[in-house]
């Protein structure tokens, strides 16, 4: 298949790739843009880690082709620091020992956001079941996202 | 829990949750080549041909056989049975035959499927139960590995004793560590003139050293080996790291450019170390009145295709299958044997787990002829200060396991609950619900004099800045290895923890203070940890005291620390902190005849929880679950308690869904959609509670913990998942079919 040109926004910058139409979304990131905050764990959209936000949808790039970036705009756990909710989320996971290896946090903590910046209601562990972590058993992950949540719901601010 | 030792940020953290840690697949070099390796498709045989298609261009492959090696073709590890690449025989599917290195990722896959490898096969032994037979002869006299025998009292005369005795048999299945970042390796000629360099996700440095230098036939100062951030291990890089490291070497030095071999899911799965399966037959024997009089244990791992470490696996499974209970007469005899699975190895608990569930099942059992609740007889038989262990081992800790249990019962409601239940389950056509226990030890540390065969170091120094830096080789996977070593050296020196910087793990640098293993590393690494610190510190005194005008080491903490270290540097006054591993002096160990103290001390434990049963699907939810240990002094509460949840939610993956499924020796589901970890809404939150009995050579008391959850929860689900349905299983993973099948004679017979 002929490689193609698509154009889309990461982290608030434009970028255009070429190469073939269905390489994965992911290995664009890392490896052509050299984003290698998202993770691959799986390769097949079961463990989230390489977890992205485009266009407002929570999805897995290492299951989205890059042709389906056109015109996109994409944000990765690179640009979360520069989000209130973002930054919530980070030092939620810091203080509340969220993270372990860390191996899937930046894809949890992009979810986790996700979910923050949505205003979601409901159990916290239902909205988070796309991502999967070896290493804490969950339960300081949900701490940690209780945290953010409430320390966002307390500014005020979600975006 | 008592504890006022704070929980600081884990300080490894910052650059974990805002993406920027580097794991090794974010690591590009320039001319950075991929690797790819090339592997057997059949379980046992000898390879007759290789065929390069023709009609690929292979000019630019870097190609390696078992004929590029230029030192031993051994993976040199507790012996050399395995080879790095597969020369002319194989043994196992998923063998490394042929690497290959080129620019292009999809270059490589196109090659992949250009090679074409010709066997003839031979009878592959796929059950351990047939590894005796002849045709499947592939080490030693009979395909043994290891055996161990423990023998204390006369388990005859303690049958005769017995009212009741009670002999069946358990299984557990192969788990894969599923830690999230896939294993890999960059290797690349050194920069500074001979030599290599390793990067990647490991646990153990100096394995990689050991296995890598033998393989290359170079010194050990021809090769640095650096541990990347990494991304999960329990095990499962231990040993198999040397293995790609090796790889990655072999094409390094052959395309004489960087090399990266990561794998990725399914590879990873297809290829690397899982848990041993065992099958262990516990025969036991009681009084009328719950005294355990007779345990007699036969216990069978397997070990998979080469010996890797089961020799040491297999010992500590013997030496924690006869529980937490003393037992006037006990007879463990262990074996590992060859099959033609890939290689078990190194997981979480090593062995433990595996003998811990059959003999806890099996006291459940045992209480329910009796007619006794499991807590009960349990409490007539626990261990305590002065009790002689299987070994002879005389309980040094003053454990109160029943405590442990009642505090347990009584979270998890007590009989008032077990009323509820009861009532719930009279009541409803298909939830049947209960409560389950297990109580069990887990040693710390190498087993016997392994600590010592060890003599592990540990170096302390200052850095420019006058902070204090550990050099060790045990590596940070995610345990908080850095944040623990730091808050310990802080502790010694009267310092913020934010003043301690622990060196990265790499070779040229840090002395070996041991692989990161056996729930080892911050009691026994953290005590050499805190004894450098403390040379360091009367160093300084002793021999910049001119500078200083300090001449008293212990008072050298905090500011008056601080004013001198800040003036050694000034000054030019070096001084290196030093510690090596010394074995307490009680310790005394017989390995030729597996007597004395097995491990110097021991973590106790009881876990409970609530499990329902749907008797229409068999699906089984634990509701509940409650994780009460006694690991000494507690270095960091919210660390502490990330290691207790993670293993236990392991543990129940281990006990209820993660199966690996064989076809002639190959696993069939190697992928995360088809080998199913728990998710968050697969699992409770798990309640932990801590007691804190200080361990005297222990870093602020503390012992191991790393292993201990991945103990208990197996046995304390199927005990309850006994009681709800009236029926005992007696193997893991359970799954709803396994339980249908048990169950469905007992529905036949209700139905009448």
């Amino acid at each position: 298949m002929a490689d193609i040109t698509t154009t889309f926004r990461v982290n608030g910058r434009e970028v255009t790739v070429t190469g073939p139409p269905f390489r994965r979304l992911l290995d664009v990131l890392r490896e052509e843009l050299r984003l290698t905050g998202s993770k691959e764990g799986c390769g097949e959209g079961e463990c989230g880690a390489c977890s992205a936000i485009m266009n407002g949808e929570l999805i897995n790039t290492c299951i989205v082709p890059v042709l389906q970036a056109e015109g996109a705009v994409i944000m990765t756990v690179e640009m979360l620091a520069d989000t209130p909710a973002g930054a919530a989320v980070q030092r939620a996971f810091l203080e509340h020992g969220g993270a372990q290896c860390g191996i899937c946090t930046p894809g949890m903590i992009v979810a986790a956001t996700w979910v923050a910046q949505h205003q979601f209601r409901g159990e916290i562990r239902e909205m988070l079941a796309g991502n999967l972590c070896r290493c804490t058993g969950y339960d300081l992950i949900v701490t940690s996202v209780e945290a953010a949540l409430n320390a966002l719901a307390k500014d005020g601010s979600r975006e | 829990m008592s504890n006022d030792n704070p929980a600081i940020p884990r300080l490894d953290g910052h650059d974990k949750v805002t993406g920027r840690a580097q794991y090794v697949d974010d690591i590009h070099m320039p001319g950075m080549l991929h690797g790819a390796t090339i592997r057997s498709t059949i379980a046992r045989g000898t390879i007759t041909g290789i065929t390069f298609d023709p009609a690929l261009d292979w000019s630019g492959f870097t190609i390696v056989t078992a004929a590029d090696i230029p030192g031993k073709n051994e993976v040199l590890l507790l012996t050399t049975d395995q080879p790095f690449l597969a020369d002319g025989r194989v043994r196992h599917h998923a063998e490394p035959i042929l690497l290959l290195a080129h620019e292009d990722r999809e270059m490589l896959r196109r090659a992949a499927g250009a090679i074409t490898i010709r066997y003839r096969e031979e009878p592959a032994c796929l059950d351990v139960r047939q590894a005796l037979r002849p045709e499947y002869l592939q080490h030693g006299t009979d395909n043994t590995f290891h055996k161990i025998d423990i023998i204390k009292g006369d388990v005859d005369a303690g049958f005769d004793e017995a009212d009741l005795i009670l002999d069946e048999t358990y299984e557990t299945g192969a788990q894969e560590q599923a830690y999230i970042e896939p294993q890999g390796m960059i290797a690349r000629p050194s920069p500074e003139g001979s030599g290599i360099e390793i990067f990647g996700s490991l646990q153990c440095p100096y394995y990689v050293v050991k296995a890598v230098t033998h393989l290359l036939g170079i010194p050990v100062e021809e090769l640095r080996v650096v541990q990347t951030t990494t991304g999960g291990g329990f095990g499962g890089k231990e040993e198999y790291p040397s293995i790609i490291a090796g790889h990655a070497a072999l094409l390094a030095l052959k395309s004489g450019r960087p090399v990266k071999l990561v794998y990725d899911r399914y590879e990873d799965i297809l290829a690397t170390t899982k848990r041993h399966p065992s099958i262990t037959r516990v025969k036991a024997g009681a009084t009328r009145d719950g005294r355990l009089t007779a345990l007699e244990i036969d216990l069978v791992l397997d070990g998979g295709a080469y010996v890797t470490l089961t020799p040491v696996v297999l010992s500590r499974a013997s030496l924690h299958a006869s529980g937490p209970y003393e037992v006037p007469n006990i007879s463990i005899r262990a074996r590992a044997r060859l099959t033609n699975t890939p290689p078990h190895g190194a997981f979480r608990g090593f062995g433990a787990p595996q003998s811990i569930f059959a003999v806890e099942r099996h006291i459940d059992r045992m209480a329910r002829s009796l007619g006794l609740s499991p807590l009960e007889f349990r409490r007539r038989n626990y261990l305590k200060l002065g009790s002689v262990m299987a070994t002879g081992q005389v309980v040094r800790d003053d454990i109160d396991m029943h405590e442990l249990a009642t505090t347990v019962y009584e979270r998890l409601g007590g009989a008032a609950r077990e009323a509820e239940l009861a009532a719930a389950n009279a009541a409803s056509s298909h939830k049947r619900s209960a409560l389950g226990f297990a109580a069990f030890y887990h040693g710390a540390g190498f087993t016997g004099s392994g600590e010592e065969r060890l003599a592990s170091q540990v170096a302390a120094r200052l850095d420019g800045d006058g902070h204090v830096e550990i050099l060790s080789s045990n590596t940070e996977i995610g345990q908080g290895t850095i944040t623990i070593f730091s808050i310990i050296a802080a502790k010694a020196l009267g310092l913020d923890p934010s003043e301690i910087r622990v060196a990265p793990p790499d070779t040229a640098r840090v002395p070996d203070s041991g692989p990161t293993v056996a729930s080892r590393t911050a009691m026994v690494v953290g005590w050499l940890v805190q004894q450098a610190v403390l040379d360091l510190a009367v160093k300084l005194a002793e021999r910049c005291s001119d500078a200083l005008r300090v001449v008293a080491p212990e008072s050298l903490r905090g500011d008056t620390f601080r004013r001198a270290a800040a003036q050694a540097v000034e000054s030019g006054c070096r001084v290196v902190g030093r510690s090596k591993y010394e074995k307490p002096a009680f310790v005394e160990w017989d390995e030729v005849n597996y007597r004395g103290d097995a491990y110097a001390t021991y973590a106790w434990a009881v876990y409970g929880c609530e499990v329902t049963v749907d008797t229409r699907t068999f699906e089984v939810e634990v509701t509940r679950f409650v994780a009460n240990q006694d690991v000494g002094g507690v270095l960091h509460p919210v660390l502490a308690a990330g290691q207790i949840q993670g293993g236990v939610v392991q543990a129940l993956g281990w006990a209820l869904c993660e199966e690996v499924v064989y076809d002639k020796g190959a696993v069939r589901n190697a992928a995360l959609s088809t080998y199913v970890i728990p998710t968050f809404v697969d699992v409770p939150p798990i309640e932990i509670l801590f007691a804190t009995t200080p361990y005297e050579f222990g870093p602020m008391g503390a012992k191991g913990i790393g292993e201990l959850p991945m103990d208990g929860p197996a046995p304390a689900v199927l005990n309850a998942i006994a009681v709800a349905l009236g029926a005992e299983p007696e193997r893991v993973p359970c799954r709803p079919e396994y339980l249908m099948l048990l169950a469905d004679p007992a529905l036949a017979d209700a139905r009448g």
